[in-house]
């Protein structure tokens, strides 16, 4: 079957944060550039993200970029590779202000510089007191981002593809990535995007869990063709659960409210965290508090009839200041959990937040893979950056507010290798293996033609409650061992899944079974890389591997430091070592990780 | 359903996938208990579906009112569901 090729220069997958970092990037320096993206661009999730983007810029009080990668590596739990740590860090202002330039509205101080707010994990002089470094739009950062970088994209010419959805990769037989299938959910036509460079920005996965802060958007889509196209899925079992969803809805309450004053409470009425992390308290990084959190829940210290969630306090904040500072938590609190947080206090639970792991990158945001002796070889013309990759900087757990940075400086670093790159290229794009091509039509034709077979909804249901159950904020041997023959039984739902609506047009039926063919790779990447890390390390805490003298707390150097690979073919796992040479400090050598 | 109308409301249905988790719950809920919608339903979902997210959120969860009459029978829908 013959499709329609379109010719770019370029190809960006994913309109959001990391996507339009990327588009500016290639469109100002004159190339032709696609973004491919299933929503509205200024509808991405990167909307949701309200606490804010890290940078030492030292407004409020003195910070240095050292301090914030001391932050950032010790919040990895030293998984995170320190060259990429160092180079983010030491772009962080860069990328902040030149953001500003583009006109994004930054909260300010009375002297008119941008207002800087205190956020978990957010140290000075190499983890001493928290300093305050998280730039923030009230509480709409993310949203303003997204604006002002759509805003210079139409500017610069860069051309949208709105309601188109990202197939298959094409790959040719040396490896070499030549662009995308995709399809317009318009007309339902399948359409190759021929690229010189392709750039995935396609977010994360939440959606593999039962209990996720995550739209209904994350479905891992970019992680999902990687897979298919033979890449490896790098540290999936990393997970960031946010200490504050709203217990039984998982909506999320920002860390925001924590840094303007809010304290956790358990069923005692007890401010828990000062035991937990005495210099901290409330404010140390994400795993700390959720682990403190399920904790105190597991040891009978709970809230509420079924003593299962603690309470997020703000009642001792004058009610000005959550109008003014945290707008919008209280509708969110009175919506979503019945209570208005002015008199009473929040219910809150571990939610899923965060996907720390996915496509292997380097700091220049080209996709790397093992090949021959070579641990990160680097794949021509395949570019990722955002939440979909994994350069490492989050490590075993990300630090708040870096998620907004490192689509920046990633996005951007993506975007500038790509132009470098395409600089050098011949002019003319090389032949499509029509092959390729035909993977993507292949399971597109199979769910047209295909009568009977599994729910797509209630498969969806099963692999959440799979990886919720089994692999969830603490993890289990036994559970583990068990989700994986489970997460693999729904693998087998998945390939026969029917779809009652054969229609061409704006078939949502059909999308959404293809979504689910993504997020089944993620979920079964995660569990199976979950099941054979034997220690605990940030966000992947083991009930079978606890704090002692020699592990604290389960962390085990000498056999697991070292990334997980996942391959899709034979769910084959491989290792690679994590970089502890930064760019120009020295090391920051491994201790264990206290708040 | 014609095919137009089967598209014009699965094009609604698609608009309804938010960046904001907020939101996908408030129309997943509306969905299941919406039933029939009739041309001028679909016409004021639409518009409001043009709003921006947070926009969009602070009607549905009353922190803001519309001055558009045809509005506020869908909005008060959704706040419902």
């Amino acid at each position: 079957m013959s499709v329609t090729v379109r010719t770019f220069d370029a190809v960006i997958v994913g309109a959001g944060g990391a996507g339009l970092r990327a588009a500016i990037q290639l469109s100002e320096s004159g190339f032709k550039t696609a973004v491919l993206t299933k929503v509205f661009p200024t509808r991405s999730h990167t909307v949701a993200a309200q606490g804010g983007v890290a940078a030492s810029l030292g407004n409020s009080e003195e910070d240095h970029w050292h301090w914030h990668m001391y932050d950032t590596v010790k919040g990895s739990d030293w998984l995170g590779d320190q060259d990429a740590i160092e180079f983010m860090c030491r772009k962080a202002n860069e990328c902040v202000i030149e953001l500003e330039h583009y006109g994004m509205p930054f909260d300010r101080t009375d002297a008119g510089k941008i207002y800087q707010r205190p956020f978990g994990g957010h140290m000075s002089n190499f983890g001493e007191k928290p300093v305050r470094r998280s730039c923030a739009a009230a509480d709409r950062t993310g949203h303003a981002m997204l604006h002002a970088m759509y805003q210079r994209n139409v500017k610069a010419n860069t051309q949208f593809f709105v309601e188109w959805m990202a197939l298959d990769l094409v790959r040719d037989a040396e490896g070499e990535v030549l662009g995308v299938t995709a399809m317009d959910m318009e007309t339902g036509e399948i359409v190759v995007f021929h690229a010189k460079a392709t750039i995935f920005a396609t977010g994360g996965a939440g959606r593999i869990f039962h209990s996720s802060t995550n739209a209904f958007i994350n479905t891992g889509d970019g992680l999902g063709m990687a897979a298919r196209a033979g890449i490896p899925l790098e540290d999936m079992e990393f997970w960031q659960f946010h200490p504050t969803g709203v217990a039984g809805a998982g909506v999320l309450i920002t860390e925001g409210v924590r840094g303007e004053g809010g304290i956790l409470r358990n069923g005692q009425g007890e401010r828990f965290m000062e035991r937990y992390a005495p210099n901290a308290k409330d404010l140390a990084s994400r795993d700390v508090v959720s682990r403190a959190m399920v904790t105190e829940i597991n040891e009978g210290r709970g809230c509420g009839p079924n003593k299962d969630f603690v309470l997020l306090d703000i009642t001792h904040l004058e009610p000005a200041t959550i109008m003014k500072r945290l707008p919008g938590i209280r509708e969110i609190a009175i919506q979503f959990a019945g209570v208005d947080p002015i008199k009473e206090p929040i219910p809150v639970v571990p939610t899923c937040h965060y996907q720390m792991g996915g496509i292997p990158t380097n700091y220049h945001g080209q996709v790397v893979v093992p090949q021959g002796d070579a641990k990160a070889a680097v794949v021509p013309g395949f570019y990722a950056a955002g939440e979909c990759a994994c350069a490492s900087v989050h490590g075993a757990n990300r630090l708040g507010t870096n998620s907004l940075l490192d689509l920046l400086v990633f996005g951007k670093s993506a975007g500038e290798t790509a132009v470098e790159e395409l600089k050098k290229s011949a002019k003319a794009h090389k032949p499509l293996p029509q092959g390729e091509i035909d993977r993507a039509l292949a399971r597109v034709n199979r769910l047209d033609t295909q009568t009977t077979g599994a729910d797509v909804h209630e498969t969806r249901i099963a692999m959440q409650r799979a990886m919720q159950n089994h692999c969830g904020v603490f993890r289990f041997a036994d559970k583990l061992k068990e989700g994986v023959g489970k997460i693999l039984e729904v693998e087998q739902q998945v390939r026969n899944t029917v779809i009652r609506d054969k229609s061409k047009v704006f078939n949502t039926a059909r999308v959404e079974a293809l979504e689910l063919e993504n997020l089944i790779e993620v979920a079964v990447a995660t569990m199976i890389s979950a099941e054979a890390r034997k220690e605990s390390r940030g966000a992947h805490v083991r009930d079978d591997a606890t704090d002692t003298p020699e592990h604290p707390d389960g962390r085990d150097d000498a056999h697991w430091l070292k990334h997980t690979l996942w391959y899709k073919e034979g769910n084959r796992l491989d290792y690679k070592p994590v970089t502890l040479t930064p760019l120009s400090v020295d090391t920051i050598a491994l201790k264990k990780r206290a708040y | 359903m014609d095919e137009q109308r089967r598209a014009r409301r699965e094009r609604l249905r698609w608009h309804c996938r938010r960046a904001l988790l907020e939101l996908d719950i408030v129309f997943e809920r509306f969905w299941r208990s919406a039933g029939e919608l009739s041309e001028d339903d679909e016409v004021v979902l639409a518009d409001l579906l043009a709003m921006e997210d947070h926009e969009l959120w602070y009607l549905v969860s009353g922190q803001t009112e519309t001055d558009d009459p045809r509005a506020k029978g869908m909005v008060e829908r959704l706040r419902q569901a």
